[in-house]
């Protein structure tokens, strides 16, 4: 019996492979330096949540044949925005940025849960704009996007240049206090983990059993025959894009949770690359319609086990991931393009 | 077939409909009713798909009544008419190509709880929705992998699983082949029997006996008739397509043809067996200088396929092209244009001009390109050369620099031919040069064919008004369903005869498909 | 954050010699029907903004019988954009577009920078290798976009992500500093900061690579093969054009311009940078060629508009910066204004004004 496999699962697979061919190099090469341990695992989790929070967003963006750049600056403008509205001026007046200062004085310093929700509308509102203009006026998504981060980070300037510590009590507990939990010795599994892991959850939710995830793979794989169909594609393309918003500002929040700060300058700088590579390296087709939430997954993974090995071969420098990425990212394109041109061929016998 | 007990269905009465500058539909009735397969017939611009989308919404109409089992309705989008129970499925299979055939069949219309996706329900609807087409697949896989042929049925399946009580296919047979046809054919009975009313659209002449029960013909917008196909032998078909009646045809005059005896000599280009799967063939012409061939055929016969491999766009599967003698594969339109060829293309617009280049750019732009970006043609040159065709060829246009999109159709057609022209080739290809221009700019691109072909032009002409191609050739190709059928030179082309070719059933030969209302004409 | 703004009505000479050259070449621009006039009428009114509002804008000095002033920083801060617009309206011409371009500025940059402080490398090979570099990058742009027939927004994004790790690399993850004391320092500091008839050399070395490219395009083929495959690619095919190479080709030369451009660059600032060299000049020239009358879906180009675009886009950073919003904070209005000018051109927002428009009205448009 012949095994037939649709052809959009080879990216795929393609995907697994590579990621568990480097873990198993990375075993191999550094066994006896702790690799092969569930803390390693771990840790791979949480230092890249941010960036799968994040890609997230950008898989349903590219699912739908859009793209998105301005997610890392919309992290570094949420990040910034919380910093400033939790700081307390009572502590050091002279920190004090100037949009703060536009603002009546007992509003400061809010409770981050505040500032988090008031960051985090602004960030998905910033979305849906986007989204409207690239729908309504039929601007290119990657100009739109383009504009959008320039904007954002000259906004996140706007409200201060300097990086800002956050000394909010809420959040030096919840870091020391809530955020960890250490089920074996060594072991840490910080809270920003289950976000990622939650919220990928609902994103697969979404996307397998909601119409609006069907009508993302829809518009993706032809907007014309969706647009025949009778779909709601504006309503399906802006709901994109606003949740592209609002997976970049929370990407934000868990920054200022990682770092302890709001920084406009270097939060998140590359971070829509990085996110695009995740998703590609995953699977998902750049023209949209084909894809998997759990390619990204994998794409992430892929991306931190790179970092890590890189870490852990201690010679090479770091933006050897750079360039490892990009390497990925045009490989796998052209493997996308390879199979698409063989299935079309193999459509016309 | 149910002839005698027609529920009616659907009846249009007086639908107009006009563009600026073209009335595309005057006064047309169409009636359909449970139960049949009615064909939709006519050429190019004979308004076909704008009374469709008239009917499915896409357009609204000037002026005119529909009626659905009586009630007047006014689809207002495809959606709504969907609503009403007027389904659609298109000649480009609109499908989302890398989800499964069910996924295809309800999307949009899942069946949820609380928003939640069942798919579980999803899987068994759309089997069932297929079953009813008598097609047992599995369901769940991508319907990119099914050849067209499934795919169609999955688009049909689709359009049907919103009770639909009328379905309209637009073309659903051109890329399938013979096995494939047959297969969709039977499922067509199969919904027809469980009266389903289908609006068939297509041009391929034999499916079209094989299939329907009625035939309604429009020409240039207008009703020309509606007829039982069993009672409409082929030559009137034909003849009513072409805007002819049958006793004009019996009665024509040999009309004063510029061609003389066929010219002598080397054929410039010859084909043996020429051929590309799905597409056309096998195809055996050959082309001399001085001569002009003619490609006649209805609508959809392959004669631009001929043309696409000729000139390097396609690269045939079997056969092959010789030039001058020798063997070339042409695989490019860049080698084509090397060897002399020329060609200028049916869809003037999206192939032919460069819609913000002047016409002076234009004009040029062949030659240039065969020069290759460093020799230059000098900015007065060209304007020589513009200049020369403009005035030699009739363009009208206020300037030499005037973009080319500003121009009115048979303008930009001269200019195309200006730009093939300057390029001194040997053999020139037309595909269908006098489409949508102005009978007088028809009559010079007609005298122009005329005195290139006497100073030893070669010329491929393509054309579906037979007057034209009658009118014009030497020898004349025929072609018929993407297959060549016949050839006739010299005293032999006259409109009866190619019109006699083309009906001549496939099988037995007649030209007639049950019932011969008049005598078979003599001599043929 | 912002200054407040002082008016000043008296006009000095060169500010009145300014407004004038400016006007006149508005009126020429109008004149000979050429799309650069819409950037030079921004400019105009930008100029008079600064002559009443900003003080000594157009104030020039002569130090050591150099020209130095405002107007002259604006001409060598905005060589990079200028340079890196010339490729860019070509690519973008041709239907395409290169996101890559300031990471290979960084490559070029961080190549000058090590061939001299590592190794002494004779001036010749420092201008050689780095522009080879940024050809070949160029090259494989147009490989990927022209035979592989990838997108080319995604072709560009694989170098504009592994481009500045390629720069890391080369430079060791250092930022060499090129001082006084190695080979080929006077010739190559020479490029971003020495003067050539009283201007900066880089403004020269623009003049040259816009006469390059003009000549290349209007004076050959070239520029109506690139209009030709922007317009309708399928037309030109069939009427012979080699699309291929002419693709192949524009996206070469970017290359070649975005490796002077890194030159020019790292000269100025004596570094090689590979994180900050070219950081979002790929927008900026975008925008430059946008604004200059190039449509985003290709066909008609206008070189002069892309230049004119540049310097409207550097003179408004300028602006901003003297009135006190930080080079970074200038980013809210250039995005803006990207936005805004490419709405301005969207056919459909066209038609959506037009609907909008009383019946009246709507005929007479």
């Amino acid at each position: 019996m012949k095994l037939r496999i649709d052809s959009k699962y080879i990216p795929l697979m393609a995907s697994a492979l590579v990621l568990v061919g480097l873990y198993v190099a990375g075993c191999a090469a550094f066994a006896d330096r702790n690799f092969v341990s569930l803390g390693v695992i771990a840790k791979l989790f949480s230092e890249n949540a941010f960036l799968g929070i994040a890609a997230i967003g950008a898989t349903f963006v590219i699912l739908s044949g859009g793209i998105d750049l301005s997610v890392g600056s919309v992290v570094a403008f949420t990040s910034i925005l919380i910093a400033t509205l939790c700081f307390d001026p009572a502590l050091d007046p002279r920190q004090v940025g100037e949009v703060a200062q536009l603002l009546p004085a007992d509003w400061l310093p809010m409770h981050p849960l505040a500032a988090i929700a008031i960051a985090v509308t602004l960030g998905t509102l910033f979305g849906t704009a986007m989204g409207c203009l690239i729908h309504f006026f039929k601007l290119p998504a990657f100009l739109v996007t383009l504009g959008g981060m320039f904007l954002a980070r000259g906004l996140a300037f706007m409200i201060r240049i300097e990086s800002l510590s956050i000394k909010h009590p809420f959040y030096a507990e919840t870091i020391t206090n809530r955020l960890n939990w250490t089920p074996i010795d060594g072991v840490q599994i910080p809270l920003i983990v289950f976000c990622f892991l939650g919220l990928f959850a609902i994103a697969l939710y979404m996307a397998h059993f909601r119409r609006f995830g069907r009508n993302v793979y829809a518009i993706g794989g032809s907007e014309e025959s969706a647009n025949l169909m009778g779909l709601p594609v504006a309503k399906t393309r802006i709901l994109v894009f606003t949740f592209a918003g609002f997976c970049s500002s929370l990407a934000g929040v868990a920054y200022t949770f990682y770092m302890a700060k709001g920084d406009s300058a270097g939060a998140g700088v590359g971070l829509e690359l990085d996110a695009i590579a995740a998703v590609v390296i995953g699977g998902t087709l750049l023209s949209g319609g084909v894809g998997f939430l759990a390619g990204t997954l994998i794409g992430v993974l892929i991306f931190a086990l790179i970092q890590s090995l890189i870490n852990f071969q201690g010679t090479l420098s770091a933006w050897w991931t750079r360039i490892i990425v990009g390497v990925l990212v045009l490989v796998f394109i052209l493997l996308q393009n390879f199979v698409t041109a063989a299935s079309r061929a193999q459509q016309k016998e | 077939m149910n002839a005698k007990t027609p529920k009616l269905l659907l009846e249009m009465r007086g639908v107009s409909k006009s563009f600026p500058g073209v009335q595309a539909l005057a006064d047309v009735d169409f009636t359909l009713r449970a139960g049949e397969v009615h064909a939709l017939m006519g050429e190019n611009g004979a308004g076909k798909s704008t009374l469709i989308k008239v009917l499915t919404g896409v357009y609204p109409r000037d002026e005119g009544a529909i009626r659905l089992e009586g009630r007047p309705v006014h689809p207002r989008s495809t959606k709504h008419a969907e609503s009403l129970g007027i389904s659609t499925v298109y000649q480009e299979i609109n499908l989302i190509p890398h989800l499964s055939v069910a996924e295809n069949i309800r999307l949009g219309r899942q069946p949820t709880t609380f928003g939640t996706l069942r798919w579980g329900q999803i899987k068994r609807r759309a089997r069932e929705a297929m079953g009813r087409l008598g097609i047992d697949i599995d369901v769940m896989r991508e319907v990119s992998s099914y050849s067209i042929a499934i795919q169609q049925m999955v688009a049909i399946a689709r359009a049907l699983d919103t009770n639909a009580q009328l379905l309209v296919l637009d073309e659903p047979t051109s890329s399938l082949d013979e096995h494939e046809v047959a297969q969709l054919f039977d499922v067509v009975r199969r919904l027809r029997d469980g009266g389903l009313g289908i609006v068939f659209i297509t041009h391929f002449l034999d499916q079209v006996y094989e299939i329907s029960d009625r035939i309604t013909v429009l020409q240039n917008g207008q009703l020309v008739g509606e007829y039982l196909t069993a009672d409409l032998p082929r030559i009137e078909l034909i003849a009513r397509m072409i805007g002819k009646d049958t006793s004009e045809v019996e009665a024509m005059e040999h009309r004063p043809r510029q061609a003389e005896a066929a010219a002598t000599g080397e054929p410039l280009v010859r084909t043996e067996s020429l051929g590309r799967r799905g597409s056309v063939g096998p195809i055996d012409i050959t082309i001399s200088p001085g001569e002009v061939v003619g490609l006649a055929g209805l609508l959809g016969s392959g004669r631009t396929e001929i043309a696409r491999l000729l000139f390097g766009i396609d690269k045939p599967d079997a056969g092959k092209i010789t030039v001058g003698g020798a063997e070339e594969a042409i695989h490019s339109p860049q080698k084509a244009i090397a060897l002399g060829f020329a060609f200028t293309p049916e869809d003037r617009r999206d192939a032919g001009i460069i819609p913000n280049l002047s016409v002076r750019e234009n004009i040029v732009l062949a030659l240039q390109a065969s020069r290759g970006a460093w020799r230059t043609i000098g900015r007065k040159a060209q304007r020589e050369m513009a200049d020369r065709f403009i005035a030699a060829l009739n363009i009208r246009t206020p300037s030499p620099e005037q973009l080319v999109k500003n121009l009115s159709g048979g303008n930009q057609q001269k200019v195309l031919l200006a730009r093939w022209l300057a390029t001194e080739p040997k053999l020139l290809i037309l595909d269908e040069p006098t489409r949508g221009i102005d009978v007088g700019a028809k009559a010079e691109i007609e005298k122009l064919m005329a005195s290139l072909r006497e100073e030893g032009m070669a010329i491929l002409f393509i054309s579906s008004e037979l007057e034209e191609v009658v009118r014009d050739s030497q020898r004349v190709f025929v072609m018929r369903d993407r297959e060549q059928i016949g050839q006739l030179t010299g005293e032999q082309i006259t409109e009866p005869a190619i019109m006699h070719m083309i009906a001549k059933h496939k099988e037995t030969g007649d030209d007639d498909c049950v019932i011969a209302i008049g005598p078979v004409p003599d001599g043929l | 954050m912002i200054a407040s703004l002082q008016l000043d009505l008296s006009l000095t000479v060169s500010e009145s010699g300014f407004l004038a050259v400016l006007a006149a070449l508005v009126v020429l621009a109008w004149r000979l029907k050429t799309p650069a006039v819409w950037p030079l009428a921004a400019l105009a009114l930008l100029a008079v903004f600064n002559a009443f509002f900003t003080v000594d804008f157009f104030e020039l000095r002569w130090i050591d019988s150099h020209l130095f002033g405002i107007p002259i920083d604006i001409l060598k801060n905005g060589s990079y954009v200028m340079l890196l617009a010339l490729g860019m309206t070509l690519v973008i011409a041709t239907g395409g577009v290169d996101l890559s371009v300031g990471a290979v500025m960084a490559i070029s940059g961080a190549a000058a920078a090590v061939l001299i402080k590592e190794h002494e490398a004779p001036f010749i090979l420092v201008l050689a290798i780095p522009i080879a570099i940024a050809l070949a990058a160029g090259l494989w742009n147009g490989l990927l976009v022209s035979i592989f027939k990838i997108q080319p927004l995604v072709a560009t994004l694989v170098l504009m992500v592994a481009g500045r790790g390629v720069a890391m690399l080369i430079t060791e993850g250092f930022r060499p500093t090129i001082t006084r004391q190695y080979y080929a320092y006077d010739e190559f500091v020479y490029i971003g900061n020495g003067f050539l008839f009283k201007l900066p050399f880089a403004v020269t070395i623009v003049a040259v690579m816009f006469a390059i490219t003009a000549l290349l395009t209007r004076k050959t083929a070239l520029g109506m093969f690139v209009e030709s495959v922007g317009d309708n690619d399928t037309a030109s095919r069939y009427a012979g054009v080699n699309a291929r190479v002419v693709k192949l080709m524009v996206y070469t030369f970017t290359g070649l311009c975005a490796g002077v451009a890194g030159l020019i660059y790292t000269s100025n600032i004596r570094t090689g940078d590979p994180s900050k060299t070219g950081l979002y000049l790929e927008l900026d020239a975008i925008m430059a060629v946008v604004i200059g009358g190039t449509a985003l879906t290709g066909g008609r180009f206008s070189l002069l508009g892309s230049v004119a675009g540049a310097l409207l886009i550097q003179a408004l950073t300028t602006t901003m910066l003297i009135h006190g919003l930080s080079s970074d904070q200038a980013l809210v209005p250039k995005a803006l204004v990207v936005v805004t000018v490419c709405l301005l051109q969207a056919p459909e927002f066209h038609r959506k004004i037009r609907r909008l428009l009383p019946a009246g009205k709507r005929r007479a448009a």
